[in-house]
């Protein structure tokens, strides 16, 4: 990630999907109905057919849109070639970050737009320092070398055939919110938070690949090393990888996604996002760190005494409410569903906080769904809003005790040491202030 | 007595149960290399030389050498277009190279500048990271000879090595980077807030 300079913030489309919820966007999106007057006129009551829209949105194809799907046939099985794509009225996108460089970049999740707590496949957010690859799984193989009985090379066969696990574990970009530290600066919370994803992923215990090569005494790291053009390489401590981590080769019941690291990424539940080499190829146990550039150069914290924080690879406990946030707007006083989602790298969510008085009061929210080991969970807190100015916060305790952080505690602890210092590793609790105009906006409170 | 005597010794069901527990006994006794499924294909060294990682203490660096003077064709060449010909790099639409040189002394200022010369802790990754992803446009195109002096002319400009200096496998390693104490592993002091 270049760190050299502060990127601008993305000039955002008028018609960008982030601003999803309330806030009307241009062009068709049943959403905008969604609060809107409910009257014939709005609704675009018309008769006869709605023509397909030219441009349907990315990963839909468009249809014509019929008076009454009740009153003729839809459409033939199998015309969709045996892989289906979303709804055309499901406009929730992806959006780059503006770097200088297309190819070492980042995209952003919609964070507002998901429903339940999996990330779709093809929404998880992107990292990548040399593009996406494209590789043939029959030609690509993971070797498992260094300080170890037997170097070994696995196909993909081969890592099918050994055991497997399934599990559910988010993934978050270390840089996720690098933006807030200083001053609120990007409007929605896919871009203050949209470098979160959680999946289900398949894939063999690295416990099991060590057995089948057999570690030598002294071994303490271990390089993982990508396939692509970055040809990636982080080191990472033997025991976390013995601990959980996973060769992983499926992701929401599929292969992983190419921007995912097809065919086969590792996955290190609650790490830094940057450690989860995608397109592994090879993995070298070591007795010390390699201090490879992203290690070093990258993704460390330089603090006020010009010394840098290295290897802080747990992602703390951390939280963020999606609806409502950033860029929407509520229509008038009354219930509202605050929803959003509580992570922790350390383990189970515990509980979440949610305030609407920017902190002076906290409630209880309700989990959606029993908490997971490293994975996000989806809360909800039904609010009856007054029509008053408020400031809504979500705050994660996960089962380790900890307590999801001010900005203001976290800066008394790390410093506030210039836009390119100390970018990393942001998990405060974001503040959404509500106007009385329903408006909707990041500040920090 | 051995298992075997003292089942001969019991009655039928007896020894049926304790059958079965010598069906089990002997996986919980199971060494690592028995329990192995003996997937994946051993790999030979001549293999593991397609690959490389170069650590501080310069293991793994291949033969070759470069001086800056050499590596300053070098980088004309192949580097300068994105990264500038002072080094200076370039945030513009399209490039975005990081900058090379300079900012010695301002990582505890308000405006630090990150570059090799002021912040990265270990030479070796200069070799490392060159070798494995530069040029951006043909990652691992050098030649280790052309790697080793670029790396040479980023140091010599930097003012870490003199002008004259030939960088090799056993030189590189020596090479004392101006922040080469600068980093320490995260303790994490944030964990203080533990309720």
């Amino acid at each position: 990630m270049p760190v050299q300079h502060a990127p601008p913030p993305p000039v955002e489309d008028e018609a960008c999907p982030c601003r999803d919820g309330m806030f009307a966007p241009r062009g068709a999106d049943r959403r905008r109905f969604l609060f809107a007057a409910g009257s014939g006129v709005a609704m675009g009551l018309s008769t006869g057919r709605a023509r397909a829209e030219d441009n349907p949105p990315a990963g839909a194809r468009s249809f014509d849109v019929p008076d009454d799907p009740t009153k003729e046939q839809g459409r033939a099985v199998g015309a969709d070639g045996g892989y289906g794509s979303r709804s055309q009225f499901e406009r929730a996108v992806r959006v780059r970050y503006p770097t200088p460089n297309e190819n070492t970049s980042w995209s952003l999740t919609p964070l507002a737009a998901l429903v339940g707590n999996l990330t779709p496949s093809a929404l998880h957010f992107e990292r990548h320092h040399g593009g996406i690859p494209t590789i043939d799984p029959d030609r690509h193989s993971l070797v498992v070398h260094g300080m170890v009985g037997t170097p070994k090379r696995f196909s993909m066969d081969d890592l099918r055939r050994l055991p497997s696990v399934t599990r559910k574990h988010f993934i978050e970009c270390s840089g996720n919110g690098l933006t807030e530290w200083k001053k609120p600066t990007l409007k929605t919370v896919q871009g203050t938070h949209g470098l979160l994803s959680t999946s289900e992923w398949t894939g063999v215990l690295f416990a099991t690949l060590a057995r089948e090569v057999g570690l030598a005494e002294g071994g303490a790291w271990v390089l993982a090393e990508g396939a692509d053009a970055a040809v990636m390489t982080r080191s990472i401590p033997l025991e976390k990888l013995l601990k959980d981590g996973i060769i992983a080769y499926g992701q929401n019941g599929e292969a992983i996604r190419p921007e995912q690291g097809y065919p086969v990424r590792l996955l290190l539940p609650g790490y830094e996002g940057n450690t989860h080499i995608k397109w592994l190829r090879r993995l070298e146990v070591s007795d010390k760190p390699f201090m490879t550039r992203e290690e070093t150069s990258k993704y460390t914290d330089l603090m006020a005494d010009g010394r840098a924080r290295q290897f802080s690879l747990d992602m703390d406990a951390k939280s963020v409410i999606t609806f409502p946030s950033g860029e929407m707007r509520l229509p008038g006083p009354g219930v509202y569903n605050v929803t959003g989602f509580a992570w922790s790298g350390r383990g189970r969510v515990q509980s979440v906080d949610v305030s609407v008085d920017a902190g002076k009061t906290w409630y209880p929210a309700y989990l959606g769904s029993a908490p997971e080991p490293m994975c996000t969970v989806r809360f909800t807190f039904p609010w009856s809003w007054d029509g008053t100015p408020a400031v809504l916060q979500s705050r994660c305790v996960d089962e380790t005790g900890y307590v999801q952080p001010t900005r203001q505690q976290l800066l008394a602890i790390r410093g506030d040491h210039g836009p390119s210092a100390s970018i990393y590793h942001l998990n405060a609790i974001q503040s959404w202030a509500v106007a009385s105009t329903g408006e909707v906006s990041n500040v920090h409170a | 007595m051995s298992m075997r005597e003292r089942v001969r010794g019991l009655g039928p069901t007896a020894a049926a149960l304790l059958g079965l527990a010598q069906l089990v006994t002997p996986a919980a006794s199971q060494t690592a290399a028995e329990t192995r499924l003996g997937v994946g294909k051993p790999v030979t060294e001549v293999e593991l030389g397609a690959y490389f990682s170069i650590p501080p203490s310069g293991k793994g660096l291949p033969a070759g050498h470069g001086s800056a003077k050499e590596g300053a064709v070098v980088f004309q060449e192949h580097c300068a277009a994105c990264h500038g010909e002072k080094l200076q790099g370039n945030m513009a639409p399209g490039i975005g190279a990081d900058r090379l040189i300079g900012g010695r002394g301002s990582l505890a200022s308000e405006t630090p500048i990150k570059t090799t010369e002021s912040y990265w802790p270990y030479a070796t990754t200069l070799f490392d990271y060159i070798k494995r992803a530069m040029p951006f446009s043909s990652p691992g195109s050098l030649t280790d000879d052309q790697v080793y002096a670029v790396v040479a002319y980023i140091l010599s400009e930097g003012h870490v090595i003199k002008t004259d200096e030939t960088i090799d496998a056993t030189t590189l390693p020596k090479v004392r980077m101006p922040n080469r104490d600068g980093f320490i592993p995260d303790a994490r002091p944030e964990l203080s807030l533990y309720r």
